[in-house]
């Protein structure tokens, strides 16, 4: 299992290279520096001493992967590739582009985005897994058809509606919560009920359906039938047997979000204006700021491993048939 | 002799080359499945299915709209001095046919039907005293002499008359439909229509009568009023929301379509060679796509997006028109949105593969002495296609869905290209507004949801039909 759990490990970080690399020649190789600055910079004022003055103050003067000026190490490390890429490793994300240190803006924007996404994430997990729950509990009956029809219809409508819905209906109509701001301590829960409500809502559709596939699928399996055959009611065969049998499929879908979460929402965010991570992002792309595109790519990957690897412990956690040699 | 003048030239979009290889691959793939009975069979099943044939109905008003859309030209300027100069404009037949909505710009906002602005506006009265009044529209209601008192039975009567011939188009329609069906000598129009109504059809007529008969009634109306009024309002620019919103159908096609199909020989060849193979080559696939996919969907994209608006401001000289700077990051969006969907295909045919080439008919191609390519393309290829087909339908919606998302974060398709997402993107502040500013919402918002939800709808059909656990265990779970 430790071996597993360390070969998991370095796999991982070897996908984490993988991920700096591809991000790497994204960034530098599709364009130049000097692009980069002067798109930065507007095409009208463009000068080369400007250009020259934007890379030399963000570091992008350097050579690329190697500084033949140097000596010693210096050469490798007194690089782009270096000072922009690999020091990610050790998160030392350095600064913007505008000048900023984006370690301590993700340090502090990280809370709000937990705030919204952890609540909407238990929430939510309860509200699909009970939906589904009922509609496989009455399946093929009118109750199971309505309730898919209503999954169908409710995840063909587009996120952007449920939040533009939202926040004219609680805010705007019923003027039941600011529609939107963010606040520190318990005045933030005013601010946080519709986000939440929102991300819930917007997940059933898809998420109810999925689960009640998992819970129709175990369902027809012979230990269901057996259970039956023993005269079990059908609430004790589907919450004692199908439920807990049914949690692995949904494990791995569920677990490897959670890291994620860290990450925020962006659409929802930036409706909400709620300072956290997705409104930084959204704020970096429409800014061009690419040190900070760079990096929140590379801190979404990190977390998605950690997800991946997460995921393959509560594997063999809950399901004790699993065994990695 | 003077030479042969077009009114108009033909351009070719990448897009358009695109959409149109679509289509005729589409074709060519129809044509082949009619003569091989198990390429059918899958297909029939699809077509016994009420809620997909209906959903395919409505899907094809769309891919009718966005084929249209699909041709486009650029229209010859009156000749000066014998040479032939065409626009720098490149409109679509769509365009054309539109172009009542097209060219009626208002000056801002109007709500739909309506007769007068949205926002007052000061007008000098004759004796040169100022007022603040709603002033009339220039197109929408222009007809009208006395708005106040013709424009409820104006629209009503229109509504009527296009309503009834909407009906009427939807019978002739039905009954050609019939009179098609009854080309057996022994059954007649009348009884097959009996068939067709009692559901006594293998395939449902009824459920396709009913969305066409639903679409008729809805559609007949809109283009009975569209020559007189903005029947879904105008913008802040006052162009007319119904136009944007036929003109967005093209561009959440292209997407749903391409970006799929732009990466789907990638995934083939990959996936299948890393089933196949195993070995070195399997785990460098298999290393390549865990990387990719393991950037989050929306930040690849995203970055993918920032570097290529660099690229494209930076090389201007190779974009000469918007259209085509459009349409080239139009396609560019296709390929990175193909990135990220591309891995989820890629891990399922390898899948596949795995278990395909341990079966016995594989071994014996290898006895035989088939080479590896052969047996991947001939032996494979075919047993893994209702996987492709599957992830193909699966995919569209959400594509469309994406687009929209994308556009509002401001990495979607260029801001001067009509699709939902722009569309949205520009009706959001208006909802902030008082007194609100809907239609534009309201509009994306049906169209999107019918779109989509018939692209879902359909998907599941094709998904019922397609995947042999579901059939093999009879028919939905």
């Amino acid at each position: 299992m430790t071996g597993y759990i360390i070969r998991r490990l370095i796999y991982g970080l070897l996908v984490l290279v993988g991920v700096n690399v591809f991000t790497f020649a994204l960034f530098f190789f599709v364009n130049s520096p000097d692009d980069m600055a002067r798109a930065q910079l507007g095409a009208k004022r463009v000068t080369p001493e400007a250009v020259e003055k934007w890379k030399r103050e963000r570091g992008y003067d350097k050579p690329l992967f190697l500084n033949e000026k140097m000596l010693g190490t210096a050469k490798v490390t007194n690089t782009v590739f270096f000072e922009k890429s690999a020091r990610l490793f050790v998160f030392e994300f350095g600064a913007s582009d505008q000048g900023r240190n984006i370690g301590y803006d993700i340090s502090t924007r990280m809370w709000p985005s937990l705030a919204v996404q952890l609540p909407a994430f238990i929430i939510g997990l309860l509200v699909y897994i009970s939906f589904a729950l009922m509609m496989a509990f009455f399946r093929a009956t009118y109750l199971d058809f309505w309730g898919v029809v209503l999954c169908v219809l409710m995840m063909s409508i587009s996120g952007l509606f449920y939040i533009i819905g939202g926040q004219f209906i609680f805010g705007k109509l019923w003027n039941l919560v600011p529609i939107s701001g963010y606040d520190t301590g318990f005045e933030a829960i005013k601010f946080l009920a519709l986000p939440v409500l929102i991300g819930v809502i917007s997940g059933i559709g898809g998420n109810a359906r999925w689960y009640r596939t998992i819970f129709l699928e175990e369902i027809s399996k012979d230990y269901v039938r057996t259970a039956r055959a023993k005269g079990l009611s059908e609430t004790r065969v589907l919450f004692r047997h199908v439920l807990q049998n049914a949690m692995i499929p949904i494990l791995t879908g569920v677990v490897v979000v959670i890291p994620l979460l860290f990450m925020g929402a962006l659409i929802t965010e930036s409706f909400f204006g709620i300072p956290g991570l997705g409104s930084y992002t959204i704020d970096a792309i429409s800014q061009q700021d690419f040190a900070i595109v760079r990096v929140m790519v590379f801190l979404g990957s990190v977390l998605y491993i950690i997800g991946l690897i997460l995921t393959d412990i509560s594997y063999t956690l809950v399901d004790p048939r699993v065994r990695f040699s | 002799m003077t030479p042969l003048i077009f009114p108009f030239r033909f351009e070719l979009l990448w897009s358009d080359a695109l959409v149109w290889l679509l289509v005729l691959t589409a074709i060519g793939f129809a044509a082949y499945t009619r003569n091989h009975p198990h390429l059918r069979a899958p297909w029939a099943r699809v077509a016994r299915s009420a809620s997909g044939m209906a959903a395919a109905t409505v899907l094809a008003a769309f891919v009718l709209v966005g084929l249209l859309d699909s041709v486009h030209y650029r229209a010859a300027l009156p000749p000066q001095g014998g040479k032939t100069a065409y626009a720098t404009e490149v409109r679509s037949l769509l365009d054309r046919v539109l172009e009542p909505l097209r060219l009626t710009r208002e000056k801002t906002y109007s709500a739909p039907l309506a007769t007068h602005l949205y926002a007052k506006e000061t007008v000098q009265g004759p004796d040169g005293s100022e007022t603040r009044v709603f002033p009339r529209l220039r197109h929408g209601g222009a007809h009208l002499k006395d708005p106040q008192a013709d424009w409820g039975r104006d629209v009503a009567l229109k509504a009527f008359r296009g309503l009834a011939f909407g009906l009427l188009f939807w019978f002739v329609a039905v009954l050609g439909v019939c009179a098609v069906l009854a080309r057996s000598p022994d059954s007649s129009i009348e009884s097959t229509w009996r068939e067709a109504w009692a559901g006594r059809t293998a395939v449902p007529w009824r459920a396709v009568f009913c969305a066409f008969g639903l679409m008729c009634v809805l559609i007949g109306p809109v283009v009975a009023l569209a020559p007189y009024y903005h029947v879904l309002g105008t913008d802040k620019v006052g162009q007319d929301v119904l136009y944007q919103a036929l003109k967005s159908i093209r561009t959440g096609l292209v997407i749903g379509t391409l970006a799929t199909l732009v990466m789907l020989p990638f995934a083939l060849v990959l996936g299948l060679m890393a089933g196949y193979f195993k070995g070195w080559i399997d785990d460098v696939i298999q290393y390549v796509y865990t990387t990719l996919s393991s950037i989050p969907g929306v930040l690849l994209i995203a970055a993918a997006v920032l570097m290529m608006q660099v690229y494209i401001e930076n090389h201007a000289e190779l974009f000469p028109t918007t259209e085509i700077r459009a349409d080239i990051r139009l396609l560019a969006l296709c390929v990175i949105l193909g990135v990220t969907s591309w891995t989820g295909l890629c891990r399922l045919l390898r899948g596949e593969a795995l278990k395909l080439r341990e079966m016995e008919y594989i071994q014996a191609a290898h006895a035989f002495g088939v080479s590896h390519w052969r047996i991947m393309m001939r032996h494979i290829t075919p047993n893994v296609m209702h996987i492709v087909m599957i992830a193909l339908v699966m995919d569209f919606s959400g594509l469309v869905l994406a687009e929209a998302v994308l556009s509002y974060v401001g990495v979607g398709v260029d801001p001067s290209m009509i699709s939902f997402g722009t569309m949205i993107n520009s009706a959001r502040l208006e909802m902030a507004r008082e007194p609100m500013v809907w239609w534009s919402l309201a509009a994306a918002f049906m169209f999107m949801l019918t779109l989509v939800l018939a692209a879902n709808l359909f998907a599941d059909a094709v998904r019922d039909a397609f995947d042999p656990r579901l059939i093999v265990g009879g028919g939905r779970p």
